[in-house]
């Protein structure tokens, strides 16, 4: 019986007299590979904010392993062991590759690392997403895609069990979009629970075990990627009436 | 407390807040729509006193028609200096922090130059209104109050309309909430920010010209400005005109009340406490978008 | 063998400076050099806060002028000796900057540079209107009799001052290079990734508040001693300010060496302009040299050092 990491209840978020998310119950299981899609303006990012802490939600609890974190600030929620990464890079632009990773180990990680390993365990997380050469390298000089990794990167070292990844692969090509897919999976190889927000249906298909989809702030549907496909309330949602 | 003490107060309270959203005004346009923190538009306002100090000490011309008049080069000075904050800031990314500094020390030139040029003591200008005053039962309404009142009601006016009227105007507003719908409408960004830089700076100019009427003017004046200015906007709320004119009544009035029962010294903290307490518990000001 | 380096040169400078107090005869000297150290511990402490954390103020200054009075208030009320009011100033302007922290630091850059700069006229009201330490009229300070085995009490608060700056300069340099450091500098690249990887920002931030301010305060606890007559229009004098903020930047805001070399730089060719032209000549240089440098080299002289140092390499 595999347990529940993140158990979301009732979660609704409103901005003045815009109900952006009503009701949602989303819950993760431990290493699990979770899809969460929607058309644009459908919650996604503010669902993953209340998850991470950006924002409070208004209604409704966030648990994570057992414990309630709907009040707590996001840095605690790091220390506790999620993670997330950005649609729009934010690297320490004025530190290196390997400084970036630092900064989780010593944080996030704190208490789950061990001082004299910090540089062991930041080469090791480089040499997973690929970057084992480039540690020194400035951050602010990335490639998008490289940005991209580096975003994973950060996230990883923050040894988290449960990762969000925000739309990691818009607006990336082909190769790329598989370059991060394979990341992604290693990650998870290594026991992390990952909810995958993407626009990029056969990355959401290829990954997810379990897919949820959002509408207008409500969960409309939720199943394997293949019924999700052939899910009619989906399919409208999407393309319309 | 006597009835026409605590009117005579509150009008010139009001007076003065007319005078103060013609100070803010610009400030409006540059922080309000294009977010800018120009913290040397009140520098600029004391050129502006000074523009009209010159010409009507020299020529003897009417403060507020230079003031008018200067608007178009101060206009053009603006739009230099966007350029060149563009250029350092705004295309690098850099923006916020560093542009800050960078008015800082644009404020800090023209106080020193002004203080090089023209020395530290108070300046005035002389006109037919500047002695003058209307009274109407108990209550004063000091001309050299008075007209810079009407001038700002005008010239607030006249801003509020071109900005709701006119396709630069609307392109002004867009540009800070909508990048690329601008764009597809055909107007180019940078192009709409700096004619926007440009028009908050030729306001300074009129803004000058009132400050030397109400009062005599040394170059470390424009310091007592900055919290007024930016209280003013921040209160009114971003991007609101109508919001900035009310913004600046209340302060003018607060301000007048402190002054008169409290004693002057306490003025320059009414500003910026009132700002301190906006930012605290309403940043989003009264009408703030 | 780093560490050890920096170390030797900071008791050579002590010693250098003991030596000075005896050999030099003109007190002109000991004047100018307090001037220039006075403006590198403040340039040091609004870098701890303007730099390392990214939270450019135009406010700090007012510490400085809080720790002068503070010291004119507890040497009138207790008549303490000098290393108890620096001490004192340290932990009244540290708890303010702590205070002000929490008040201003929710808010975000802009605002933020915005709100420290009303905290600043705030306290010079606040002052002026206090008529313990003079208000507006200011207040006089007696030069106390002792100066210890050196020839002049200038001296003596000269070799202070000199201890002071050393001492503000390790912390900071201690500060960059540590956990604590590191955090900072995620705050300044970045601080909403900096808060989701597990950096308790606000409390970083207040620290760093607090630390600016006790700095400040310690620069500003000897003044009073220094120049005998103290009043809010000097005190709070922008041109303090504005060095304050311009030697940082005009030295590099990132490292630790940054605010050092700005302050000494920047100093003493204002000393030298002061003496030889005009100090309003002075200020609109200061002015001119932040505008130059923010434009053109933002990332200060260690920027501009680091930068040819890459190309040579390459």
């Amino acid at each position: 019986m595999t347990q529940v990491v993140l158990q979301v209840e009732n979660l609704s978020k409103h901005f003045g007299g815009f109900t952006a998310l009503r009701n949602v119950e989303l819950h993760v299981s431990a290493g699990e590979r979770v899809g969460l899609i929607g058309p644009n303006g459908s919650g996604k990012t503010t669902m993953i904010n209340c998850i991470s802490g950006a924002l409070f939600n208004d209604e409704g609890t966030v648990t994570f392993e057992g414990r309630d974190i709907t009040r707590l600030p996001p840095h605690q929620r790091a220390i506790l062991g999620i993670a997330r990464s950005f649609q729009i890079p934010k690297p320490f632009r004025s530190m290196t590759v390997l400084e970036n990773l630092r900064v989780p180990l010593e944080y996030a990680a704190h208490s789950r690392t061990q001082r004299r390993r910090i540089n062991d365990d930041a080469m090791e997380v480089l040499e997973l997403i690929g970057f084992k050469d480039r540690a020194n390298e400035n951050s602010a000089g990335l490639t998008q895609v490289d940005m991209r990794k580096l975003e994973l990167a950060r996230a990883l070292a923050a040894k988290p069990r449960l990762l969000v990844s925000d739309e990691a692969m818009a607006g990336l090509s082909s190769s790329e979009v598989d370059e991060i897919l394979e990341i992604l999976f290693a990650l998870n190889g290594r026991g992390v629970a990952v909810i995958m927000i993407e626009h990029i249906m056969r990355a959401v298909m290829r990954f997810s075990e379990r897919v949820l989809v959002l509408d207008a702030g409500q969960k409309i549907a939720e199943g394997t990627p293949k019924e999700i496909v052939h899910n009619p309330d989906v399919e409208r949602a999407y393309l319309g009436e | 407390m006597s009835a026409d003490l605590l009117a005579n107060a509150v009008v010139a309270g009001i007076l003065l807040g007319g005078f103060y959203a013609a100070v803010a005004i610009g400030l409006a346009i540059i922080f309000g729509q294009l977010d800018i923190v120009n913290i040397a538009h009140p520098a600029f306002i004391i050129v502006g006193a000074y523009t009209a100090y010159f010409f009507n000490s020299r020529f003897g011309i009417d403060p507020v028609l230079v003031g008018v008049l200067a608007a178009p080069i101060f206009f053009l000075v603006g739009a230099g200096i966007y350029r060149i904050y563009y250029a350092a800031f705004e295309r690098t990314g850099q923006e916020s922090l560093s542009g800050l500094a960078f008015f800082f020390g644009v404020m800090f030139i023209i106080e020193v130059v002004l203080i090089l040029v023209y020395g530290v003591d108070y300046r005035l200008v002389s006109g037919r209104y500047t002695g003058g005053t209307l009274s109407i039962g108990f209550v004063d309404f000091p001309l050299r109050m008075l007209v810079p009142f009407v001038v700002a009601i005008a010239l607030t006016a006249g801003i509020y309309l071109y900005l709701s009227r006119t396709f630069m105007g609307r392109a002004i507003q867009a540009v800070a909430q909508d990048r690329l719908a601008l764009q597809l409408m055909g107007a180019n960004p940078i192009s709409v920010k700096q004619w926007a830089f440009g028009l908050g700076i030729a306001t300074a100019a009129i803004a000058g010209s009132l400050l030397i009427i109400i009062g005599p003017v040394e170059p470390s004046v424009g310091r007592l400005y900055i919290g007024r200015a930016f209280a003013i906007v921040v209160l009114g709320g971003m991007g609101s005109i109508p919001g900035m004119f009310i913004a600046a009544l209340i302060l003018g009035v607060v301000e007048s009340l402190v002054t008169t029962f409290g004693g002057p010294s306490w003025a320059p903290a009414v500003a910026f406490g009132l700002l301190l307490a906006t930012l605290a518990f309403r940043p989003s000001g009264l009408f703030g978008r | 063998m780093k560490i050890s380096a920096f170390w030797v040169v900071v008791v050579a400078i002590f010693v250098g400076g003991l030596i000075f107090t005896q050999v030099a005869t003109n007190e002109y000297y000991f004047t100018a050099l307090y001037v220039i150290l006075q403006a590198t511990i403040m340039a040091v402490a609004w870098n701890i806060l303007g730099g390392f954390t990214g939270y450019v103020n135009f406010g700090s200054a007012a510490f400085f002028a809080v720790g002068a009075y503070t010291s004119i208030a507890l040497n009138k009320a207790f008549g303490l000796p000098l290393p108890l009011l620096i001490a004192g100033s340290a932990i009244v302007c540290g708890l303010i900057g702590l205070g002000v922290g929490y008040l201003t630091l929710r808010l975000k850059g802009v605002y933020f540079a915005i709100a420290t700069l009303a905290m600043a006229i705030v306290f010079e009201t606040l002052i002026n209107n206090w008529s313990f330490v003079g208000g507006a009229r200011g207040a006089y300070i007696l030069t106390p009799e002792t100066h210890l085995w050196f020839d002049s009490y200038i001296q003596m608060v000269f070799m202070v001052m000199l201890l002071l700056t050393l001492a503000a300069v390790a912390i900071s340099r201690r500060l960059n290079s540590s956990r604590l450091g590191r955090g900072l500098a995620a705050i300044r690249d970045d601080e909403v990734a900096a808060e989701c990887a597990g950096v308790p920002t606000l409390r970083l931030k207040l620290i760093s508040t607090t630390l600016m301010g006790a700095l400040m305060g310690v620069a500003g606890a000897p003044y009073p001693f220094f120049v005998t007559f103290v009043d809010p229009i000097s005190a709070f004098n922008l041109f303090i300010a504005v060095n304050a903020i311009a030697m940082p930047m005009i030295g590099g805001t990132a490292h630790w060496i940054g605010p050092v070399i700005g302050a000494l730089l920047v100093g003493t060719t204002q000393e030298i302009i002061t003496v030889n032209v005009s100090s309003e000549l002075n200020v609109l240089l200061v002015g001119i040299m932040l505008v130059l440098f923010i434009t053109l080299a933002p990332q200060g002289i260690v920027g501009l050092w680091q930068k040819y140092w890459a190309r040579r390499k390459s």
